[in-house]
């Protein structure tokens, strides 16, 4: 299976701030009511969405200043909750293409990468820095440069992390893990037969 | 060399090191249900692909499953498509399927243990984050994502990187009316809701010694709710004694061979950890959330707190729970008016959690004006209540007596909150919106103190409304 290497991303970007923003919040429950991912880009943040435009604001994804950004800023703990893959969907089939946040809940983190979704970490003040670029200039590019560990808009940088393996995966092409795991087959064989509870068919 | 529980079975299952760093982990047993699963076997299809090992994977239905009645078709038809996907699905790959007609279908965290499918010393995924929960058996436990049920369906295996481990101990006792639920909830709010990233929780001490099964699955169940993707209880006579005589649990001279493999896969005396924290059980209070993530918690004697008086980050996080919450900055929580009590979910929908609230309801009523469900988890759940004729004190009471699923915890069914109601709630999740209404309020807390609030209104200490002595 050949993937495409993700080693940088640009793009514009939005700003969805908060700390644990959770999956139930990315996506709400009842857009899982479905047998197939499609249409899930609709979902996302949709009842913060409808909050804010029933109190007469607008929410950052529908504000058109920033329509057609590829990069998500958020806080801390983003994607706590659920281990619903629909929540990494609902954010690429919006069209984003990488998330800049504090930090990452384990289980969205993992979702994500597999779906090649970048997942970034930087410190808040730099994230403030950049947030407040986009706020500024909402058609300013962001560079993620994932090789080199570093965040570039406008002549500025900082410093970006992201844990080896994920970051081994994305700049390599092998974000999704299946055709690699299928090349280990007599591996797995070998090591399920030490397993006594695997080796004898339980009734 | 001493070694923990989670290093042994992690290397008993560890295949090999992926390309990027990562393990390839066999995973023994594979659980399934009719959310996260659909999109998996379109993935295999596409791709091609058999189910590698069908006879180690195994399904029920719990989310969408309509607990008013389980007739079918279910009157919503999105529902209705999902239970024909997975029957299609698992009928094609040859998979046990715990249906409805079969008299063990539930949530999927309570039909492996029930079936004597969770043991010790296994590696257990599922597409579904509160699989920690069987943890409680000494396994390690992993919720995963779709693309991850489609590796461990075509593979038996997922990518995975080691975890660190935290031993968490609870010493002591707990005192009167405080409960498992109350344990976790105190766990959450003072190692924070990340508190866990990266870890794996060993959960031990006294209180975990006395602990049932079912109790150690209810803080095992919230794991993932700290942050920590696997949390797990070293197996000992109490699990062995819970799985004996179940329908997948080794019989005969298998028992035996058995037990003597998951006694070695406790972790040993000795062993390192990469941290190690401990609490005292008589400092544990029966436990509320107030806010909108579950470490927003405080005892139940306590009052809301202030952004005013909260320092760093807190003061914007306290304001925007108090907002959604509508609730008053420095206000006792005790009081608090409540619409709706839901006794159920993955993490409270077992027979001693009901069995526990039975013994204190008779002579009480659901107050006026509040709907209360009580939701058992299983079906076997539910025949073990009505032979015990439990079911009748809750219907006395003026609660609801519904069919088994998951039903309010994340309103993926027909139970769902309306408005802004506010709900008391032995389920797991306190955020906006999870109860199935964007303004929806749910205040996470044990059995028996949804029992107090349904039957006082408000939110109440369950040890001054029931008289439970100390």
């Amino acid at each position: 299976m050949s993937l495409e290497k993700i080693t940088t991303v640009t793009g514009r970007a939005v700003s969805v701030p908060g700390n644990d923003l959770d999956t139930d919040r990315i996506i709400p429950a009842r857009f899982l009511k479905a047998v197939t991912f499609d249409g899930l880009g609709e979902g996302l943040f949709a009842d913060a969405r409808q909050a804010a435009t029933a109190a007469g604001q607008v929410h950052p994804l529908d504000d058109p200043r920033f329509r057609g950004a590829r990069i998500l800023l958020s806080g801390a703990n983003f994607g706590c909750g659920s281990s619903r893959e629909h929540a990494p969907q609902a954010l690429r089939k919006f069209g984003f293409r990488a998330v800049i946040a504090e930090s990452y809940a384990e289980i969205f983190f993992g979702n994500a990468t597999t779906l090649g979704l970048a997942c970034v970490s930087a410190d808040r003040a730099d994230l403030t820095r950049l947030a407040a670029a986009v706020a500024a200039r909402p058609e300013l590019e962001v560079t993620l440069d994932l090789v080199g560990g570093v965040l570039r808009w406008e002549g500025q940088t900082a410093a970006l992390t992201l844990r080896s393996s994920a970051r081994e995966a994305l700049i390599q092409g092998r974000w999704d893990p299946i055709g690699e795991l299928l090349d280990g087959r007599t591996a797995v064989a070998a090591a399920a037969a030490r397993l006594p509870y695997l080796a004898v068919p339980q009734k | 060399m001493a070694q923990s529980l989670f290093q042994k079975v992690w290397d008993a299952h560890s295949v090999r090191t992926l390309a990027n760093g990562q393990t390839q982990l066999l995973i023994g047993t594979h659980l399934i249900h009719e959310v996260t699963s659909p999109q998996a076997f379109g993935m295999l299809r596409d791709l091609g692909l058999p189910v590698a090992q069908p006879h180690r994977t195994f399904a029920t239905v719990d989310h969408i499953v309509p607990t008013d009645q389980q007739r079918e078709p279910f009157r919503d038809p999105l529902a209705d498509a999902m239970i024909q996907e997975l029957r299609r699905n698992c009928a094609a790959h040859g998979i046990t399927y715990f249906d409805l007609a079969s008299g063990r279908q539930g949530i999927v965290h309570m039909v492996g243990p029930e079936q004597g499918i969770t043991q010790p010393g296994t590696t257990i995924a599922c597409g579904d984050s509160h699989t920690s929960t069987h943890g409680a058996f000494g396994a390690i436990a992993l919720g995963i994502g779709t693309s991850q049920v489609r590796d461990v369906l075509a593979t038996q295996t997922i990518a995975l990187g080691r975890l660190k481990v935290r031993r968490i101990n609870v010493e002591g006792r707990l005192r009167p009316g405080v409960y498992a639920k109350d344990v976790i909830l105190h766990l959450i709010r003072r190692l924070g809701v990340n508190g866990g990233t990266g870890f794996a929780y060993e959960y031990g001490g006294a209180v975990f010694d006395r602990f049932s099964m079912e109790e150690r699955m209810t803080v095992c169940n919230m794991s993932i709710e700290g942050g920590a993707r696997v949390g797990y209880v070293n197996p000992d006579e109490t699990t062995f004694a819970y799985l004996r005589g179940r329908p997948y649990a080794p019989a005969g001279a298998a028992w035996d061979q058995a037990v003597a493999r998951w006694r070695a896969t406790a972790s040993d005396p000795g062993c390192g950890y990469d941290d190690v924290v401990t609490f005292e059980g008589e400092d544990i209070p029966p436990t509320v959330t107030w806010g909108i993530n579950p470490g927003q918690a405080l005892a139940i004697t306590e009052n809301v707190p202030d952004p005013a008086t909260a320092t760093g980050d807190e003061p914007a996080a306290i304001a925007e729970a108090l907002a959604y919450m509508k609730l008053s900055a420095g206000a006792p929580i005790k009081g608090t008016r409540i619409d709706v009590a839901f006794l159920g979910s993955c993490t409270n929908a077992r027979l001693s959690d009901f069995q526990e609230v039975a013994k204190y309801l008779p002579g009480h009523r659901v107050a006026p004006g509040v709907r209360a469900l009580a939701v058992p988890g299983s079906q076997q759940v539910r025949q073990a209540c009505a032979e015990l004729g439990i079911d009748e004190i809750f219907r006395a009471a003026g609660f609801e007596w519904r069919e088994a699923g998951c039903s309010m915890c994340l309103a993926m069914n027909p139970d769902r909150l309306q408005g802004d109601e506010l709900c008391a709630s032995s389920s797991n999740r306190n955020f906006k919106g999870r109860q199935g209404s964007p303004t929806g309020r749910t205040l996470l807390m044990s059995p028996l103190m949804v029992a107090a609030a349904a039957v006082s209104g408000a939110v109440a200490d369950a040890r001054e409304v029931f008289g439970v002595k100390s």
